[in-house]
Order: C-alpha cells, then structure tokens, then sequence
C-alpha cells in the first residue's frame, strides 16, 4: 500500500538538515513558507530517504482570505507520497516561485493554474493562459468570479 | 555564398484527423526536421471543476463521464472513490467486484481503440480500426446491458453501482473472452512483426525512465519506459489487492513499447475479468443503503487516485460541510503527460511527429476538461 509520508518525520527532518523551524503541521500535510519552497522541493527530492522524484499534481484552491497551492509528491522507489502546501494572502497579484526547474512536469499545471485562479508563478520559463484565450478577462476558478 | 534559410511554421490541426479531438500544434521545421513545437489546446474546455462546485455530490458523477470519453467508467470509479474517502462510505464486496470487472472491460475498449488510431496514425487506412472498433462494440454492447447508456455510462455512485448486471451480461461476457485472445493474436499477427510498422516505431520517439518521471509522466508511457509502477498494484483500491496480474513493461521506451505495452495490458485485463467471474459473491448488495440522497461530507479535503487507461486519474476533493464539494481538482493523465509532448518531438522528422503524438494517446477531453 501507498504509505501518507508522516508530517513530524518531514518536518523534523526538514528543520534539522536545512534549519526551517516554522513549518506547520496540518495532520496530512505541511504548510511551509513560500520563499522556503524551492531549497525544500530539492531537498525533498533529491534526500534518498524521501525520494519525491515525481510532483503528481499541483493545485490551488481559493479559501477567500488566502490561497493555498497545493503539491502532492510521490516517491515510486519507496512507494510513499507527501502534501506540500503554501498560502498566498495577496489577492491582487498573487505569485509563488516555480518548480519547474525542479520538476518538470510542473510546466503545464503551473500554466492552468495561472489561467484558472490567477496565481503568477515567478520563474516560469512560459507563463501564458492555456486553456482559456489569451485576452480572456478574470480567472473563473476563483470564488469571486462573476460571470 | 551560404544560403539564407528560415523554419517554416506548420499549424497541425485544430481539425486534423490524427489530433483524436481539437488539439493544434504549431510546429517549427528547419527542412523536414522538427526544431520547436508549442501546443495549442482549450477548445473543449467545458469548465468541469468550476461546473462541480455547483453540484452535489452525486451530480457530479455525470460530469466525470465526459472528461475521458473513451474511458468512462474509470473516470466514475475515480471520482466515486474519492468521495467515499471523503465522507467515510463503505462499498458491499459484490460491488467491489462489478466495479474493478467493468474497469477491465474500459481498459480494454480504450485500448482498442488506441491499437486502432495508432495504426491509423501509420498510414494503415480502416482496416485495422474497424477490427478494433468491432470488439470494443462488444465491450460498449455490455456496458449497455449494465445501465443502458454505451459511452456516457454514469454507472457508479458513491457507496456502490447503480444497477446489478442482468443474466444475459455474464453470457455475453464469456462470449467477448473468448472471442478476445483470438483477437489479439490476429493483430499481433498483423503489427507486432510488421516490418514497417518496426521501422516507423522502433527507436523512434525515445523518453528515458528519469525523463518520464522528471514529467510526471505516469500510466502505460512510463511502464513503456521500463518502470514497474501501477497503481492497481501500487495501492490496491476495490477488489484489486485479490487480483493476481503482471505489469507490462518496455525496455526502450519509444512509440513501439507504448503500442506493446497497452496489448499486454488487454491480455492482463482478460486475466483480470476472468478472476472477478470467478470469484465475485453471487448475490449480495450492490449499493450502500445507508449513503443518504445529498451527502453531506464533513469538512476536509482529500486526494484519491485510481489507474486509468491513460495513468493516474486523481480527484482533489475539498469540502466545506456543505451538499456540492468547495473544490473539485481533477488530476487529468492526458493533461500531464502533455508535458513530455515537446521535448519528445524535437530532432525528429516530420512523418514521425504524428506517430509520437498518436503512441502517447491523449484525450482532449480529458487535456481541456
């Protein structure tokens, strides 16, 4: 069976190999702070003890006072998976780094993401609307969205 | 003098017969050699998740049913799964088994048609294709049978199926197993040793094991790649941890792997159905009666995935306590493994550039959902 990585385990390691003390706790997942992403991204991918060779997904859900970016993570060679989170309390102009770089696979979600809910991922080697229209108006997946 | 050149931009699609939906590339060729690539999709964006915050729970099961539209059921057993995760909802065993059974039997059909597109995509007009279509009729002939609907099937709820499978299913169902094999034999007969299709597939469109994951790359590609990994084994949901089966994996990863990988998987899939028959509980519920008309899921979130015909298919599921989920999130495989689409097809010739994209067997419904 796929193991839910443990969240102490993470964040213990976490705080003793690269010295980040405030990482939260939410039960299934960590929230950390966004400008601790990518050392903790390459650190989590590149520790053999975690192995997260693969983002399996991104996503962003609109809690109204903030976003939050949502990263799920899979180790295949240890079968175990771990949730990343961020929170993002800008709504004007919302940006995160880009992972891209780290994981590849981030391009095309990092994309729909930006289209969908308006979050602006710095770094992004491409940071276009995909499937939406290029002078489409607003991001319809926010809660604020009128139509 | 040295002669001044420039690449020529050709636009593949929107309607092009190899795009499998309305998919546009717009390609950069320097002679017949492909130098940049930039996909171009979104037409049939319909704006699922944003449509599933304003239905209920069950509603949305419907939704599912058009994202993959050659693969509906897995799409249901996905989304159903996700929301039993979330409001702690048990599935009687009988149920269990109809639902891995009819997953196998969507494996199958969209295999199939895999196998015939593909085929197509080499410049084999018809034939083939309708030898594929002709059993996945069958297939689709059975789903009919089950809940009266062949494509927009909407056969799953959350706590069990909708209707139990009717005497004649299981007669028609051997008849399909065992016309099957056959089947199989016949166009391996045909491709497998084909000595054109070797030459338009073999080593042609090569992603590496690290590359494919790197891209997040998952289902039948990466295993084309040499990567033992599926999630039926991986984490086995339903009945799935009672099923004995392999995992088809490719050593080479390129187009000809991606095509062998998914006949293994047909023959896995019979292997599979055939144990379900077997040992599936002869009468018992199907449904869970205690999962009330408007689920009411408490507040959470959750992230559940199953193995579709084209990878990992995971529903993000974010509730507020309220009848509609506060943030649907579809983990779509087509999508992701578009990723790996640009820097598959650069350096290749142009007579390859269709087979690469037809060996990766996307679904624009599934892509723009």
């Amino acid at each position: 069976m796929t193991i839910n990585l443990s969240t102490t385990t993470l964040i213990d390691k976490i705080a003793q190999d690269l010295g980040f003390t405030e990482i939260s706790n939410l039960t299934d997942s960590i929230l950390i702070k966004n400008k601790e992403l990518i050392s903790i991204a390459t650190f989590l991918k590149n520790t053999p003890k975690f192995d997260f060779q693969m983002l399996v997904s991104i996503t962003a859900v609109d809690y109204i006072e903030y976003f939050e970016i949502v990263y799920h993570l899979l180790s295949i060679q240890h079968n175990q998976r771990a949730i990343l989170k961020l929170r993002c309390y800008d709504r004007e102009s919302p940006s995160v780094p880009s992972v891209v770089t780290i994981w590849p696979g981030a391009e095309l979600q990092e994309r729909e993401i930006w289209d969908l809910m308006g979050i602006q991922f710095t770094q992004h080697p491409n940071m276009k609307r995909i499937l939406l229209w290029e002078d489409f108006k607003g991001h319809p997946l926010r809660k604020d969205y009128l139509r | 003098m040295p002669i001044k050149t420039e690449p020529t931009i050709i636009n593949l699609g929107p309607q092009h017969p190899s795009t499998h939906g309305v998919f546009r590339l717009r390609v950069s060729f320097d002679g017949e050699k492909v130098i940049n690539v930039e996909p171009v999709f979104g037409y049939l964006h319909r704006g699922t998740e944003k449509l599933a915050e304003e239905r209920t729970f069950t509603q949305i099961v419907t939704l599912t049913d058009r994202l993959d539209y050659e693969s509906s059921m897995t799409n249901n057993l996905a989304y159903v799964e996700a929301v039993e995760l979330l409001a702690n909802v048990s599935v009687p065993e009988r149920a269990q088994y109809l639902r891995v059974l009819v997953s196998e039997l969507q494996r199958i059909a969209s295999h199939l048609i895999f196998t015939g597109f593909f085929l197509q995509e080499l410049g084999v007009f018809g034939t083939l294709l309708m030898y594929c279509f002709r059993e996945r009729e069958n297939v689709l002939d059975l789903f009919e049978m089950l809940c009266g609907a062949r494509i927009t099937v909407s056969y799953m709820r959350p706590g069990g199926v909708t209707q139990d499978a009717p005497p004649e299913f299981w007669k028609n169902l051997d008849d399909l197993l065992n016309k099957l094999p056959q089947l199989l034999d016949d166009l391996e007969n045909l491709i497998t040793d084909n000595e054109i299709v070797l030459a338009r597939t073999k080593n042609i469109g090569i992603l590496s094991p690290q590359k494919a994951i790197d891209s997040s790359v998952t289902g039948p590609i990466l295993r084309a790649s040499g990567i033992e990994w599926d999630i039926r084994k991986a984490n086995p949901y339903e009945a799935y941890d009672k099923m004995d089966f392999n995992i088809p994996t490719g050593s080479n990863g390129d187009c000809f792997d991606r095509y062998l990988v998914r006949i293994k998987e047909i023959r896995e899939s019979i292997n599979i159905i055939k144990q379900c028959i077997k040992s599936i509980p002869k009468k018992g519920p199907i449904k869970n009666s205690e999962v009330p008309f408007f689920l009411r899921p408490e507040s959470g979130e959750v992230y559940s995935s199953i193995e579709s015909p084209r990878g990992e298919l995971g529903f993000y599921l974010v509730s507020d306590g309220g009848i509609a989920p506060y943030r649907c999130k579809i983990r779509s495989p087509s999508f992701i493994n578009l990723t790996v689409l640009k820097p598959l097809l650069i350096g290749w010739k142009m007579s390859d550039l269709v087979v690469i994209f037809g060996s990766l067997a996307v679904n624009m419904g599934e892509v723009d959902r």
